[in-house]
């Protein structure tokens, strides 16, 4: 499935039959006319200009038949490796056996068509390339028709389509292979006609993924499987506090270890570090182990998770910035001290650690480079990677290699990684080096899903439902330090912060959100589902608190909290109360039902979970979740995405769900440390639920991640007695 | 450096490397059979799962040096064995990957579970692939695909 | 009266120890050389409790308790917490198919990989476990009896013992259990093979007695 380029950049068109070649030494220049999004089109949620993406660059239809089509970012999992294809596909009339995905290199065609840069992230691939697919499908389907209305002199419109044939009349017919060549040379045409939804052949069928087989023979290769002619490995070891520096380097145990090629320091983003070259991975990790290095620790912050958390506790008695101020701030001093509830909640760091440990290969020659990265951010990674190097982005040939997970940790805005591997290749000149983080590495490495302490205010209306709110979050930003800063901070708020709680679709009065962001040298990222992770758990147990309280079903409590335009939400909670109540009312004793519902991405999601307590743990039996995503390209692909992604959600329960740091220092090294969900943590059976909807497409890698832990311990409050405001869940 | 004779998926090869090497770093980088997987490199994931005598073994553990003369079997020779193909066939009808990194893993634990418990029963399972590390979470239909192997080998 | 009565019973035993004790002496003439500094101690009931109490050390040990739970798991580490990846004891003690404790400890310490190793890797069975089920470490008298207890222990006599406790691979390992994975030495019992099997001699000697008290 690896595209195996050459090193001239423009190749991955050239190389393509039906190319269509413009005059002069075009092809960098066919694909520069479709470049930039303007910048309009990144803020808010306005509908980007129409632009014509040229299908040669994402379709190639092979003399034999199949038919490649290129991915515009990374599979990790969620399986766009599958899905894109089929909606390109669908609109080109392909006989989809005979499709090929790849994974396109990084390539301003390739950009994101909302975002503007290549990028997988915010559940968006469906949701921001549906139309684009559709019609790059449409117009590759457009100019094979053309081309064989031409041969056959007859009008387009006497043509039709079916499993890469095209009909035409008089049982004329003409293979899609056998057109390819004609086509190319066709005008691509601005305006296409899409199918209507009727019309559909792929687009909301169970379609199952193309990558299965090699994935299940061991032929598939990732990032980290990568072997090329006269490659060495590299490991760096890192400041145990982030920001460290080398202050001085013992080596010659690491040099005696055979096969040991380079020993060096290096910059980091932050601080330096030790490189070790080898031959072999084994070889440069053992010379590792063996350095002995001073560390100057003196002049960083050494973060320590007991301090933080106290600061963040005072922090939050305290108002911040304010990120929604709606209606009366003194409507909670008229409510009575008996109907008003103050609340704290507290968040740990939280790992990604994805499957396949963090890995970069670079080779360096001077005028130019190659790089393969399973990247979810290829944009900025080739920029940082030419950066390094002193070449321009345009000299470093980027490859999109399969990704074992990444949930947010391959999308990091300063490209740390493939800065460090830059770093080596440069000195390594002509000789591709792969650079491979350890599990400690990565454990320990930083990047994390930010601490958080919030504080609630609530006070509560005669109805028993919420009649004001003052809502403090503490928790580093995301944002601050990222391009991104523009768009996504206002007013001292990084959005991504307070998401799941500012943007509510509860109906709630007098609703005050605020937010501060300390500093802390502890670097943050997005982690899968990002803000929802804390914000959904306090805003849905907190309700479930007040449903109880006003002694109310927690379905009928939500329906009546959520405001009346919350469609997706209505209709998901609506479904699933329909699914699960042959089951939720007939739980056996020891068993115990648990509700929760948030949209985030676009996406509404409810669920029902049959819980109980086994060896001092939540055993999750059953989970019912229903979700309202627009129009579902692939329900096959949606189903197990949420079927999956609660068991993600549940990492956030586990008891060694969690990072601290002592004196600057991470406690957890491994997956002993951080211990994420395996099977018996995970919910045994999960039904899943799709709201019929014909609207645009909304995520579905992230919406289940949200809603499974608040749904969790809302039940075992119904067992236990107690409510649970501190994560990980350390005991029941 | 010291030369170590193997039998891997049937063959004879011959290696020389560091005693210490792990089994998984010889089958990845002597040998350049990447199918089975570095995940953790302490045995808690088991991505880098293979068959040891017949005993399913967290490659990433073993030296070489204490491999001795027990066949190794990888997940590139499962197509070959019977149980094997039904369990990749039933991960592929049932669509169970999602990254696939840890799967290689899940599936040699998978035929072990199935070769000695033709039947298993959800405890099984769960206490077979209770080891197995999936961070995308593809349990559940893990489950189903392990009940779906033991139906098509019946 | 009680006092007298189990002053009585105390003699006795000291008697029979003796009895015990000699005719140890004359069967295992090529042990006496390392047991002559000890012979005096060990002939009375209180030398045998305290060497029973040495034993009981090395036995409650990390080491050596780990492996002697009383729940469907082993512990690790000298914190003695539940061992990672969900391993569980299985019906025999050597794990369940796929997730064997051979899956990693192989015949010998991975010195370079931190995981231990012994001949026959697997869980002491539940008659021996020397824990409670919420993994409290059972008093000396408790240990003890079960220890001795014949129904329990695999029909192993005072000699069974002392010969389980010089031989046995698994116990062996406990005295070289190799460096962990993050690089530092597993932390040994406190006293070395030979040691333990010397005051498990002596104990043997003085009959193997049990103390009275928890």
């Amino acid at each position: 499935m690896r595209v195996a380029l050459k090193t001239d950049n423009d190749l991955h068109l050239n190389r393509r039959s039906f190319l269509r070649v413009s005059a002069a030494a075009a092809g960098g220049l066919l694909v520069s006319l479709y470049l930039d999004l303007p910048a309009a089109a990144q803020e808010g949620n306005q509908a980007p200009p129409p632009k014509v993406y040229p299908p040669d660059a994402f379709v190639h239809v092979r003399p034999d038949g199949k038919i490649v089509i290129q991915v515009n970012r990374l599979e990790f999992g969620q399986g766009v490796h599958t899905s894109l294809p089929m909606i390109l596909a669908d609109e080109m009339d392909a006989d989809w056996s005979q499709v090929i995905a790849e994974l396109a290199p990084a390539a301003d065609v390739y950009k994101d068509p909302v975002f503007g840069f290549q990028v997988v992230g915010g559940s968006g691939s469906i949701a921001h390339s549906f139309q684009q697919y559709r019609e790059l499908g449409a117009r590759t389907r457009a100019m094979l028709v053309a081309a064989a209305a031409d041969q056959w002199k007859v009008g387009p419109d006497q043509c039709r389509t079916e499993a890469s044939v095209v009909h035409g009349p008089g049982g004329k017919s003409a293979k899609y292979a056998e057109l390819a060549e004609d086509a190319a040379k066709q005008p691509v045409p601005a305006r296409v006609q899409l199918k209507d939804p009727s019309q559909f052949r792929l687009v909301g069928k169970r379609v199952r993924r193309l990558d299965s087989r090699p994935k299940c023979d061991g032929s598939l290769k990732f990032g980290l499987d990568l072997d090329l002619p006269g490659m060495k490995t590299a490991v760096v070891a890192h400041p145990p506090v982030f920001g460290g520096r080398v202050k001085s380097l013992d080596d010659k145990a690491a040099r005696s270890v055979e096969g040991v090629r380079e020993v060096f320091e290096i910059p980091l983003v932050k601080g330096t570090g030790v490189a070790v070259v080898a031959d072999k991975f084994w070889t440069a990790k053992q010379a590792r182990d063996r350095l002995k290095i001073e560390w100057d620790l003196s002049s960083v912050e050494h973060a320590d998770s007991g301090q933080l958390s106290a600061k963040y506790k005072e922090l939050a008695r305290t108002p911040g910035n304010v990120a929604v101020n709606r209606g009366d701030q003194n409507a909670m001093d008229a409510i009575a001290a008996a109907n008003r509830m103050v609340v704290e909640y507290e968040f740990p760091y939280l790992a990604h650690v994805p499957m396949e440990p963090l890995n970069t290969t670079i080779r360096f020659d001077g005028d130019r480079a190659e790089a393969w990265a399973g990247s979810q951010f290829q944009t900025f990674d080739q920029m940082a990677i030419a950066e390094v190097l002193g070449l321009k982005a345009e000299q470093v040939t980027f490859h999109t290699e399969m990704a074992g997970g990444g949930f947010g940790r391959r999308a990091v805005a300063d490209s740390h990684v493939q800065r460090e591997a830059a770093m080596i290749a440069k000195r390594l000149r002509g000789t591709p080096v792969k650079l491979v983080w350890t599990r400690e590495d990565d454990v320990q490495g930083g990047y994390y899903r930010p601490m958080h302490v919030h504080r609630v205010e609530i006070g509560i209306g005669q109805d028993g439902m919420p009649a004001a709110w003052r809502h403090v979050i503490v928790g580093q930003s995301i944002i601050m330090s990222t391009p991104f800063a523009a768009m996504l901070v206002k007013n001292g708020v990084d959005e991504s912060a307070v998401e799941g709680t500012a943007d509510t679709h509860y109906n709630i009065p007098n609703f005050h959100v605020s937010a501060h962001h300390p500093t802390v040298n502890v670097p943050v990222l997005w982690w899968r589902s990002v803000g929802h992770t804390h914000n959904a758990f306090v805003m849905e147990t907190l309700i479930d608190e007040l449903a109880t309280r006003a002694k109310a079903d927690p379905i009928v409590y939500r329906r009546k909290l959520l405001k009346a335009d919350a469609g997706k939400l209505h209709r998901a909670l609506d479904l699933m109360d329909e699914k699960s109540a042959p089951w939720r009312t007939k739980l056996p004793k020891g068993h115990a039902l648990g509700i929760s519902c948030h949209q985030s991405f676009g996406t509404g999601v409810a669920c029902a979970v049959d819980v109980s307590v086994e060896d001092k743990r939540p055993k999750i039996h059953r989970v019912t979740i229903a979700l309202d995503p627009g129009i579902a390209v692939n329900p096959l692909t949606i189903e197990s995405q949420f079927q999956a992604g609660v068991a993600f959600g549940v990492t956030q329960l586990m008891a060694k769900g969690a990072i601290t740091l002592k004196d600057g220092r991470v406690e957890q090294r491994n997956f002993d440390g951080f211990t994420p969900p395996y099977i018996i943590d995970a919910p045994v059976a999960v039904d899943v639920h799709i709201v019929p909807n014909s609207e645009a497409p909304s995520g579905c890698g992230e919406p289940p991640v949200p809603v499974i832990s608040p749904a969790v311990v809302n039940a075992l409050a119904k067992l236990t007695g107690k409510r649970y405001r501190s994560l990980p869940l350390t005991a029941v | 450096m010291e030369t170590y004779k193997l039998t891997v998926n049937g063959q004879p090869r011959e290696v020389t490397v560091d005693p210490g090497t792990p089994l998984l770093w010889v089958l990845r980088e002597e040998l350049k059979m990447t199918g089975t997987k570095y995940g953790c490199g302490i045995a808690a994931c088991g991505a880098c799962t293979v068959h040891l005598g017949g005993v399913a073994t967290r490659s990433c553990v073993v030296p070489v040096s204490l491999v001795g003369s027990r066949p190794v079997l990888t997940i590139e020779a499962m197509a070959e064995d019977p149980v094997g193909r039904a369990v990749q066939d039933a991960w592929v009808s049932h669509d169970v990957v999602q990254c696939g990194y840890c799967q290689s893993g899940q599936i040699m634990s998978a035929v072990v579970l199935l070769k000695s418990t033709p039947k298993p029963t959800d405890v099984n399972i769960e206490e077979s692939m209770g080891g197995n590390l999936c961070r995308c979470g593809t349990y559940v239909r893990i489950r189903e695909a392990i009940k779906a192997a033991s139906q098509q080998l019946k | 009266m009680r006092a007298s009565s189990l002053m009585l019973r105390g003699m006795s035993v000291i008697l029979v120890a003796c009895g015990a004790w000699s005719a140890l002496t004359l069967a295992g003439a090529a042990r006496q050389d390392a047991s002559q500094k000890s012979k005096a101690g060990a002939s009375t009931r209180a030398g045998g409790l305290a060497a029973w109490q040495q034993v009981y050390s090395v036995l409650t040990h990390p080491r050596c308790i780990n492996c002697h739970t009383a729940t469907n798991y082993p512990q690790q580490g000298d914190d003695r917490h539940r061992h990672f990846a969900n391993v569980v004891r299985g019906p025999a003690g050597k794990g369940v198919p796929a997730l064997q404790c051979v899956t990693c400890h192989q015949e010998a310490n991975a010195d370079s990989t931190g995981v231990p190793g012994a001949h026959n890797w697997y869980l002491a069975p539940l008659s021996m476990k020397w824990q409670d089920l919420n993994d409290k470490i059972l008093s000396s008298a408790e240990v003890c009896r079960a220890i001795t207890d014949r129904s329990k222990n695999n029909n192993l006599d005072g000699a069974g013992l002392l010969k389980h406790h010089e031989e046995e691979p698994l116990v062996l390992w406990a005295f070289q259990p190799s460096r962990r994975i993050d690089g530092g030495m597993r932390t040994l019992p406190p006293l070395t093979h030979e040691q333990f099997v010397e005051v498990t001699r002596q104990w043997v000697a003085a009959g193997t007695p049990c103390p009275q008290n928890p």
